[in-house]
Order: C-alpha cells, then structure tokens, then sequence
C-alpha cells in the first residue's frame, strides 16, 4: 500500500473538486431520498384514506391550520440568499487561502506529461477513449448526452411527481437518471482521476504509479474470435451483433417497461417510446462495452474501413 | 421743478455705481438678515427627516416601515430582486427542497465574471507574456496568489454546483410542464459552463493545460464528417488544415492562436452567450411558474388520463 501516491493523487489541487463531488452527492442524495421516503409514506396513507385525502395539505411537513401557505421573499428568502452568499463567498477564501491553483512547467510540446489528463469533469469522457474510438467517445457520446438529456421532459410523460422528492412514483424515470448520472459520469470520472496512471494503466487505488511498467495485453477484435477474416464479412458480422444487441435488449426492456410501468407505456407516443428506448439501450451499451473490454479483451465489435465500434 | 426719477442724476445729484451697489448689498443684507434664520430653520427641519428629502425620495420609491405592503415593494420595485415574486410557498425556504445549487450557481458566475475582470488586468494572451503574467500574478501583485486561486476554485464549484442544481431539478421532477423548455435552456448552460472552464483551462499556458487542451481538442479530429481523422472526413477533403480542428485551435497545433482563441471565447464570448442564456432562464423560471415547489403531491388514483 503506497500511502503517498494515494495522497499525492487525492490532494493534487485539480483532484479535490472530485473529492469534494463524492461526500457532496453522498449527502444531497440522503437528503433527496429522506424527504422522498416520506413523501412516499404520506402518498401511500393518502391513497388508503379517501378522506383524509380531501383535507390534507399534501406535504410531509407539518402545516397548522392560520398558518398562512405564502411568506414574503423580503426577508423570508433574501435572507436565505444573502446567508448563502456569505457562506459560499467564505468556503471559497478558505479555499483558496489554503490550497494554491496549480501550475506546471511552461507549456511544452516536446514534453509529453504522463498521464496527460483532461480538466476533471471530462475525465468520463476521456475514461471512455479506452473502450471506443475518439469520434465516439469524444464526440457522438457528447452529443448524445446533450440531445439526451434534452428530451427527458419531452419522453417523460408520467404526471405525478413534478414538484416533491419521490421514488415510488418515477422509479423509471429516477433508476435511469441515477444510472446514468451516479453510475456512468461521476464513476467514470472516479475511475479516471483516481485510478488511470502513466500510460493510462490500470492502477489500484494505493499502487505505485510505475512509469516503466508494460502490460502484455493481447486485445482481439470480436470477428477474430469466430475466426472471420475478410473485411466484407467482419462488416456484416458487426452489423449483425451490433443490430442483435439493440434488438435483443430492446425487446427485453420492453416487455419489462411494458410489464412494470404500463401506465407510462400508454401514455407514450411511439416516437417518445423509440427515443426513449434508443437512448436507453445505447447507455446500458456503454458499461457491456466496458465490460467485454475489461473481461474478454475484446476491443471492437465492428469493424469496417470507414469506422469502428 | 420735480424730481427726476433719473439714475442719471438729478437736481446736480449725481448717483455713481459705487453708491448704487452700496444701497443693493444693503437691501439684499437686510433681506438675508430676516429670511435667514427662517430659512435655517426650515433646513433643520428637512434634515431631521432625511426620508422626506427630494435626494432620498428620488432614489427610493417607497417607504420602508414594515408593513406587508412594503415588504412586497422592497422587492418588486427593486431592478436586482425583481426576479423574484412578492410571495412564495411557505416550504420553498427550505434548504432541504432547492439545495440553493441553481441561486449558488449564479452566484458563483458573479464571483468568476469580478475576479476575472481583475485578472485580465495582468494577462495578456500571447505565448511571449501569459506564463511569466501568471508568475507576475502569483509572486508580485499583491493578493495576486489569492485572486488566481478564487478564480481556479470558483471555476470548479461552479461546475459542481450546476451538476447538484440538475441533479435535484431532476429528482424533483421539476421538468415537467410547464417547465420543459427552461430544462433545456439549463442543459445549455451546463455546457456552457463546462466550455467556460474549459477554456480558461489553456490560459495559464503551462503543462496541465497544454496537454488537457491538446487531449481535448485532438478529439476534435475524429469528428464525423468535419475531423480529417473522423468516419467519412478524409472521404469529405478533410485535412489537418481545413478540419474542425482547425477551426477550434486556429492552426494544427496548440500555439499562440490557440491561446488567443480560448482567451476571447474565455472572457468575452462565452460569457456573453452564457449570459443571454441565463436571463432566458431566470425569466421562464417566474414565467412557469416560479420554482416547483414543494407542491402538494398528487395521487396515481386522482391523474385523469386523456382519452387516446
């Protein structure tokens, strides 16, 4: 256990964005999911009381009759805003009173730095580089994170849960988002701050970053495992596999959207049920890339003279 | 013979200038001497009440004691608060609910956009001057270090912040009608606030940003039909010279047209995007609505669903 190269990593001042993003999220999403399991608590007692349903104020928090629903911004939120400000304006000294932005050597394009890393925020993207190739994962994974996080209130068309922490009501809606939030980018960037060394090699958290070491690894392409060799074929054997896998899992989540979540399935036109499906499979793509990359060794799937997957 | 009302003089009179003057100046004493204390007076007693006065009236527009009424003006009339409503639901104060990410967010950019301003004072953006600027910055100006370093971390807590602020937008389904459009400009914003950072990235010209940029940037040549090394761009007459690349960096390498570049889409251009983008935002914010909630939850047993 190297406790120094893990403290060189940890405090290296760019990294400490990403350490204070874990423990951050960590903390919102306990916030987040207290006040949703008490919403859902109070959802399901209200659903169970027609009754009490008709005069209750619907929040988790108390609420005494003379109470008056509405407060004035001025001082009720100012201070709030004002008291934030401070808050932030004073991390933000300490901060910077503590810990010095860093600078390197001057630029040198003769001098490549080892490993050379992108700002910690791409370190997903850059992470992805790995498993596919540049135009994937450098620019059509971008864009489809943009178009796709852009068409959520388009394809999302459940009712309830629009204003209040809730779980039970969008499981959906909120496992995708958290998969693809949590799971994909702030893991990925984990992976990429805190474990990528020299080479962009694989190194435990508390292992030596050895600038010398080689690994003798043999990657082999999907077409060469079933012994396909000419080009034609590899490109009609990706297509197959690559259409196969959209096929397959799109009829697997199907039938459980269908199943699970059939009030949604109705409401959802078919062009809001492909996208959906579309977006949803190409991101479960991502972590069986990773994996049949990191398991099998298997680099792409398709290969063809204009591009490959 | 009668006298003549004559300044020219008269019966051998003769009246000068100086006697004229003298008997004015008296006049005028005499006057001054009665208003005066009146007039002092008066002064006193509009001092005494400074919220009376023409200067204070004409800066602000009402009173301030505290009665609901002018509790509402405090904000409405005000060109910085006027953001926000007069009133809001009695659970939006809450921290739990908001996090404050999206006003914590804003806030930040302001901080960036002073000490930004402040370090452009000592930053010139050319491969001569901008490392030894930084060094200049860090060892000579006084609280130099201190203005990098706010202007470094505020930078990366502005990307944390609006990563949180989505985040809880998400989960509380804020999205939903009639919000689907602000959701989108927000999702522009992010990405204009990771560009911000991004492009700030090269400016110091040292190592880590040379080579973050060039990992980046080298992206740029596998693009689809636009990069030379990208599906189909060497089949489209793409080359190192005339790519998308190219275009981004100014040149085929990371040089001085590369730091020109990020500089002015550091400091003037993306600002000014990100900054149309954001009065959108705060505007459909209170045109939808105001914020989300918390609101009432509804019941699966009470949705009524369209007929199909």
């Amino acid at each position: 256990m190297d406790w120094k190269q893990l403290w060189e990593i940890i405090s290296a001042p760019d990294n400490v964005p990403i350490v204070a993003l874990i423990p951050l999220l960590a903390f919102y999403l306990y916030l987040a999911w207290r006040q949703a399991s008490a919403n859902d608590q109070l959802i399901a007692q209200l659903e169970g009381d027609a009754a009490l349903a008709k005069t209750h104020h619907r929040k988790a928090w108390p609420f005494q009759p003379g109470w008056q629903k509405e407060i004035h911004v001025w001082p009720f939120l100012l201070r709030m805003e004002f008291l934030a400000a401070i808050i932030v304006t004073i991390i933000l000294m300490v901060w910077s009173i503590t810990l010095n932005a860093p600078l390197e050597e001057p630029a040198n394009p003769n001098l490549t730095m080892n490993p050379a890393k992108a700002p910690w925020y791409f370190l997903g993207l850059q992470e992805m580089l790995v498993y596919f190739d540049p135009w994937i994962a450098g620019v059509v994974m971008p864009t489809l994170i943009i178009f796709g996080l852009m068409i959520i209130p388009y394809i999302d068309t459940n009712p309830l849960g629009g204003g209040y922490y809730t779980w039970k009501q969008r499981k959906f809606a909120i496992g995708t988002f958290l998969f693809g939030f949590i799971v994909l980018w702030v893991s990925m960037i984990f992976i990429g701050t805190f474990i990528r060394g020299p080479g962009w090699q694989w190194f435990w958290p508390g292992q030596t970053w050895d600038h010398n070491r080689l690994i003798y690894e043999v990657n082999r392409d999907l077409p060469d495992i079933f012994g396909i060799t000419s080009n034609l074929a590899k490109g009609i054997f990706g297509a197959i596999v690559v259409g196969g896998y959209y096929a397959v899992a799109g009829l697997i989540v199907h039938s459980l959207f269908w199943r699970y979540n059939p009030k949604n399935y109705q409401r959802m036109s078919l062009l809001q049920y492909s996208l959906m499906m579309f977006f949803f499979i190409t991101m479960l793509g991502l972590p069986i890339k990773i994996a049949i990359r990191l398991l099998f060794h298997i680099k792409y799937v398709w290969i063809t003279p204009w591009f490959n997957i | 013979m009668p006298e003549e009302k004559n300044s020219n003089g008269g019966n051998g009179k003769p009246v000068g200038l100086l006697s004229r003057s003298l008997s004015a100046i008296k006049a005028a004493a005499s006057s001054l001497k009665k208003d005066l204390p009146s007039k002092a007076k008066q002064q006193v007693d509009i001092i005494s009440k400074p919220t009376k006065t023409q200067v204070y009236t004409s800066i602000f527009r009402h009173k301030h004691d505290d009665t609901p009424r002018n509790r509402a003006l405090g904000v409405l009339s005000n060109v910085f608060l006027h953001l926000h409503p007069a009133k809001i639901n009695r659970d939006a104060v809450r921290y739990s609910y908001t996090w404050g990410m999206g006003g914590i967010t804003f806030y930040l950019f302001i901080v960036l956009t002073f000490t930004g301003v402040l370090l452009m004072f000592y930053y010139h953006p050319s491969k001569v001057q901008a490392f030894r600027d930084v060094l200049y910055l860090e060892h000579d100006v006084p609280f130099g270090k201190l203005l990098r370093n706010m202007h470094r971390w505020a930078a990366h807590l502005m990307v944390i912040a609006v990563e949180l602020h989505m985040f809880r937008v998400f989960l509380t389904g804020s999205y939903k009608k009639p919000r689907e459009f602000n959701w989108n400009v927000g999702v522009i914003l992010l990405v204009l606030t990771l560009l911000l950072s991004f492009t700030g990235y090269l400016l110091p010209d040292d190592q880590l940003g040379f080579w973050a940029v060039t990992v980046g940037t080298n992206m740029a040549r596998a693009t689809p039909l636009l990069g030379h090394e990208g599906p189909f761009g060497a089949q489209l007459g793409m080359t190192p010279y005339n790519d998308v690349r190219f275009g981004l960096l100014g040149g085929s390498i990371v040089d001085a047209n590369a730091l020109l570049r990020s500089y002015i889409w550091h400091c003037i251009g993306i600002p000014i995007i990100a900054a149309v983008f954001m009065i959108v935002h705060f505007w459909r914010v209170r045109k939808d609505g105001g914020i989300s909630g918390p609101a009432a939850v509804v019941l699966e047993s009470e949705v009524k669903e369209a007929p199909r």
